[in-house]
């Protein structure tokens, strides 16, 4: 049995979905890969949650606990370190970054927001942090690899860690490690939907003849948009996944700014109609090819393509030379189908290693 | 009838005047000329592809006059567009000239506008239009969509392309 002790930085719905899919699979993952997943710190702005201040073997933080204090506390209208402490839970004043360094840890979750504009922080320098310690990292945080893939890759390679980041693009679809599973192929061209929030505003826009404002003001309601969807429907998160399959699956050298940006605002539900009335729909595409087309732009899609995804769901179309076209459907997003590809990666990390 | 026909001239001065000359003899409307003259082929000859309406009727007679003056025809093409592709246009499409779009199309002599439907929601709001182009060739089919999405910058119209046609065969 091997013990993995593992950090989550960011303890939102990602973070917090990954604690619960430890909790619900712990056993099963013991017994089929002879990993031991047990959580030593968490980190938020609020402060952390240590197993022990010296960190030693065998210690771990009762997950149980923590997500029934925070679910009851979030009930009684308290903050989440108000409801850490009063179920009594110590709630340290440390910071990220002295966490990654100070904790003694094998792997970093990253999960804090993804941020562009301020050169992918906080992520960026967890990671690096996290690696200059010799841990290895996972992250759902999209920021980073966006705007620094090379560098951090280089920083894994001298560090003799691995970074996953499979829940970066597409959220449980698997993506990211198509480069294992197609090893020898070439990969020409991808084309996918990649936001789940734009997807439902068009299906929705499409099927009820909405307008845009609309089908968003019910995405965000039902809590499929952001309060901000500005990334979302400006087609900028489409984007950023875009880069990253850029970079790991065709090799590029790219980066966010390099990207042709049209988002879906302008969509309009007689535009859906008459793209309707002559077989196809209206979907935003992110599409990248070996000579450095980055593009993220509405296209009309034939009705009976494989990309004729509808709700929330992400899909791509990948061209291959052996494999010939290969297509993958799935959830894009939600922090169980998040934890999905972060656990994924952890395993595949451990099994390997 | 749209005619598209591939011939061959001799790199001699006036074999293109004396090509042209039968088809508006019998009524015929030249549209665009392609002188190939990169293409020069093994023999010295220079490929040109004329593209004209001229009645049907007359076709016949036309290829037998050009036969006459010594002039190699290749090709002839009757049904010359056969690559087809649906865009959206969103904007305010009327009040920015929806004519002028498919002239600069038509004007190509090797792309369409052969259909345009268009949905005017109210005024002042965005309207939509659907056009279906037809060209000659797959790269004509693109480079008119270009010469599309160059104007409808231009006028801040939002342009709609399908995704390239990649369907699993
Ligand atoms: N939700 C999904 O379905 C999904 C799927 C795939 C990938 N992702 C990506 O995964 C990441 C996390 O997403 P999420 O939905 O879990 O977001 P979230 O709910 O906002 O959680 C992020 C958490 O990180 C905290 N944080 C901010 N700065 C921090 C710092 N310097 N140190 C420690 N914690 C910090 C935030 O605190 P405050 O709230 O106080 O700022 C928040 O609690 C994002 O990058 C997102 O793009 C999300």
């Amino acid at each position: 049995m091997r013990e993995v002790r593992l950090s989550i930085v960011g303890f939102g719905v990602v973070g917090r979905g990954v604690t619960e899919v430890i909790r619900r699979k712990r056993a099963e993952i013991k017994e089929k890969f002879g990993l031991d997943l047990r959580v030593v710190a968490i980190v938020d702005l609020w402060g952390a949650v240590l197993a022990s201040s010296d960190g030693k073997s065998g210690n771990e933080i009762d997950v149980d606990k923590v997500l029934d204090a925070l679910q009851r506390g979030k009930a009684d209208g308290l903050s989440p370190r108000e409801s850490l402490e009063t179920h009594g839970i110590k709630v340290e004043d440390m910071q990220s970054l002295e966490v990654i360094k100070e904790v003694e840890h094998d792997v970093m979750v990253e999960a804090t927001p993804t941020n562009v504009e301020s050169d992918g922080e906080p992520g960026t320098s967890h990671i690096l942090e996290a690696l200059k310690a010799g841990r290895h990292v996972v992250t759902s945080n999209k920021g980073p690899l966006a705007l620094h893939f090379k560098k951090l890759m280089r920083a894994a390679e001298r560090a003799d860690r691995k970074i996953g980041f499979e829940a970066t693009v597409g959220g449980a679809m698997p993506i990211i490690s198509l480069r294992e599973a197609l090893a020898g192929n070439e990969i020409l061209s991808i084309k996918g939907i990649l936001n789940g929030t734009c997807n439902y505003i068009l299906t929705r826009m499409s099927e009820e003849n909405l307008p845009f404002e609309h089908a968003l003001r019910e995405a965000q309601e039902i809590g499929i948009a952001e309060a901000d969807p500005k990334s979302d429907v400006l087609g900028v998160d489409t984007a950023v996944k875009l880069v990253i399959l850029a970079n790991a699956l065709l090799g590029l050298d790219a980066s966010y700014k390099d990207v042709s940006v049209t988002g879906i605002t302008e969509i309009t539900p007689e535009a859906l109609n008459l793209a309707k009335n002559n077989g196809y729909v209206i979907k935003l595409i992110g599409e990248v090819d070996r000579d450095g087309k980055l593009e993220v732009a509405p296209k009309l899609v034939p009705k009976t393509h494989p990309l004729n995804v509808s709700g929330t769901l992400n899909a791509a179309l990948l061209k291959t030379d052996l494999a010939g076209e290969i297509v993958v459907v799935g959830r894009g997003a939600g922090g169980i189908e998040a934890a999905s590809a972060i656990i994924g990666d952890v395993i595949r990390i451990f099994r390997s290693s | 009838m749209k005619v598209s026909v591939d011939i061959e001239l001799r790199d001699i001065p006036g074999q293109l005047v004396s090509a042209l000359t039968p088809i508006s003899e019998l009524g015929g409307n030249i549209i665009s000329v392609l002188h190939h003259r990169d293409r020069k082929t093994q023999r010295g000859t220079i490929p040109v592809q004329i593209v004209f309406d001229v009645e049907e009727s007359k076709l016949a007679m036309l290829l037998r006059r050009l036969r006459e003056r010594g002039i190699t025809v290749v090709r002839v093409g009757t049904e010359r567009l056969k690559e087809a592709a649906l865009v959206l246009l969103i904007g305010h499409i009327v009040r920015s000239d929806v004519k002028e779009l498919i002239d600069a199309v038509d004007k190509t002599g090797f792309a369409e506008v052969v259909e345009l439907f268009l949905c005017m929601p109210a005024i002042e709001e965005k309207s939509a239009a659907a056009l279906t182009i037809r060209a000659v060739g797959k790269d004509e089919l693109e480079q008119a969509l270009e010469i599309l999405e160059g104007i409808t910058r231009d006028k801040g119209i939002l342009i709609v392309r399908p995704i390239e046609d990649e369907l699993l065969a």
